[in-house]
């Protein structure tokens, strides 16, 4: 039985990620949460992936593909760089990289915050649901493709056909964006979204004023289809 | 899904371990490509005039002194022989064309696998592990080398499936991905006399590139020119007698990661390969962008 205030130290240089993802499991069983530090990942895929309870897991190193994914409640810190979708399908709780992330950062997120300090590669909330995903650095091409709900704030710049195909999520971008998807247009930033803003540039620690960022979304053409459209799908 | 590692050395200082180092990544990606392995090492040039003809025959207690003789009454000298399992290196004082009309010739069932004054080509079915055993891969010395391991999608599991593909003299191509119009494209090859001997998608990339540089383009030039036409998913690295080369398409689905030292640039399609070389966490990390040509050479 953990409590709340033991910190348990995994080393997957001499364990196995399914013992440490069964053992995070199995925390549900209990009453209070852990601390969890993970060391030595050394890029293993599926780390610290389905955590239902409000724990709080550091990890020492680089990591691999979805790690993090399906998080509800509990707080991942990922002290380096991280491999292709990172908290992909994310349902609530915190998320914070600390160095770059690959493709398809927050994929299918549907709440929670994902904070990645570095850069986030192409496909960045690809499918997003309603996940916020701050990026302090620059994002790949075809971000927030089909981006359903949430908001996608980026502070450096975005890659080609943002938001591509997109439908209700809100995109802000600091810096340049190469271009925009089929869809996707500049809108205005009224005093609702800067306050919106604010709070995920709060959440995010994040010194960038909200007046600095413009805004993207749907432009709703491609909600039915029209025939003159056809040459967008 | 296929995995791809590749690891080149910017100094002398590893050459002596370029082999361990190399094989230690092979093997970790074995999860992504279980069914065969390849690998493409670089080093122990032929004296001038001379070359290295990497001969694969399915059978490993193949008699290859008959293949000796053959070649030694065409070129007057003996060349020396190593044999390392189903495969033999042969060197020799020849010429390419001369080689290749004769062992068509006078020995259809044994295949060429490379022909350069560096290259070697080896590849088999089999786990990345079993393998880098057969081919002794820990032990190699040099100064590059490239490796894949296969998880076949479009042809079938055979050693002539496998990567590396020989795309010229000292030159291999390694690929992760799927290309949709490869059959047009075969044709299309074939016509310019390209050959091919597997249905394999990778194949086809390999004869495109054979081509180009054939027709007088560099390397580079030949990788842009694929960007508009190959169709379909790839991440290639290419192998050439002083450096390497990494391509992504412009969708860039299939990964790859970078990593530069003072002692070397290394490629994989995950950290993970890249997490058991010496001095890592030091090193510059990166994805390469998508529709952009990465290459480097060694300076003598």
């Amino acid at each position: 039985m953990k409590t709340a205030t033991e910190e348990r130290v995994v080393d997957l240089s001499t364990g196995s990620v399914r013992e440490l993802n069964h053992a995070l499991h199995q925390l549900r069983h209990t009453d209070g949460a852990a601390h969890w530090h993970v060391r030595e990942p050394r890029g293993a895929h599926s780390v610290a992936c389905g955590l239902t309870v409000p724990v709080h897991v550091e990890v020492d190193g680089p990591t691999g593909y979805y790690c993090a994914g399906m998080n509800q409640v509990a707080t991942v810190i990922l002290h380096g760089n991280t491999g292709t979708g990172v908290a992909e399908n994310m349902m609530s709780g915190f998320v914070h990289v600390k160095g770059n992330a690959s493709q398809s950062a927050g994929a299918t997120g549907q709440g929670g915050l994902l904070v990645i300090d570095g850069n986030a590669g192409a496909r960045c909330g690809i499918s997003m649901k309603g996940i916020d995903i701050v990026v302090k650095g620059s994002v790949g091409h075809m971000s927030a493709f089909m981006a359903q709900a949430g908001n996608l704030v980026v502070c450096g710049d975005a890659g080609e056909a943002l938001g591509d195909s997109i439908y209700e999520a809100r995109i802000f971008v600091r810096g340049k964006v190469a271009d925009l998807g089929s869809d996707c247009i500049e809108k205005e930033m009224r005093d609702e979204h800067r306050s919106l803003l604010a709070d995920l540039l709060a959440r995010a620690n994040v010194d960038y004023s909200p007046g600095e960022f413009r805004r993207y979304g749907s432009a709703r053409k491609l909600y039915n289809f029209k025939t003159e459209h056809s040459g967008h799908y | 899904m296929c995995g791809i590692v590749g690891l080149f050395l910017k100094t002398t200082r590893l050459e002596n371990q370029l082999g361990l180092h190399f094989s230690r990544m092979l093997a970790t990606m074995a999860s992504r490509g279980p069914d065969s392995s390849g690998i493409a090492v670089y080093g122990n040039p032929a004296s001038s005039g001379s070359l290295k003809v990497t001969l694969q025959h399915p059978m490993e207690d193949f008699d290859w002194s008959v293949v000796a003789e053959n070649l030694s009454r065409r070129f007057s000298r003996l060349p020396v022989v190593r044999v390392i399992s189903t495969h033999a290196v042969f060197t020799l004082a020849a010429r390419e064309d001369e080689v290749r009309a004769l062992l068509e010739k006078m020995h259809p069932d044994v295949t060429i696998m490379s022909v350069g004054t560096n290259i070697e080509i080896m590849k088999e079915v089999g786990t990345p592990e079993s393998v880098i055993a057969r081919f002794k891969v820990e032990r190699m010395t040099g100064t590059h080398a490239i490796g894949h391991t296969r998880m076949a999608t479009e042809s079938a599991v055979t050693t002539q499936g496998s990567h590396p593909f020989s795309t010229g003299f000292d030159l291999c191509l390694v690929h992760n991905g799927s290309l949709s119009n490869h059959s047009r494209l075969r044709e299309n090859l074939r016509r310019e006399g390209i050959i091919f001997r597997t249905d394999n998608d990778s194949e086809v990339a390999a004869g495109y590139l054979t081509s180009h540089i054939r027709n007088g383009e560099t390397l580079s030039s030949a990788l842009t020119h694929a960007l508009d036409d190959l169709d379909g998913f790839y991440t290639f690295t290419v192998g050439t007698s002083d450096g390497f080369a990494v391509l992504r398409d412009r969708i860039a689905c299939k990964p790859a990661i970078l990593a530069e030292t003072d002692d070397y640039v290394a490629m994989a399609s995950e950290y993970r390969a890249l997490a058991v070389l010496p001095g890592i966490s030091e090193a510059k990390l990166w994805e390469p962008e998508p529709a952009t040509v990465y290459s480097w050479r060694r300076t003598p």
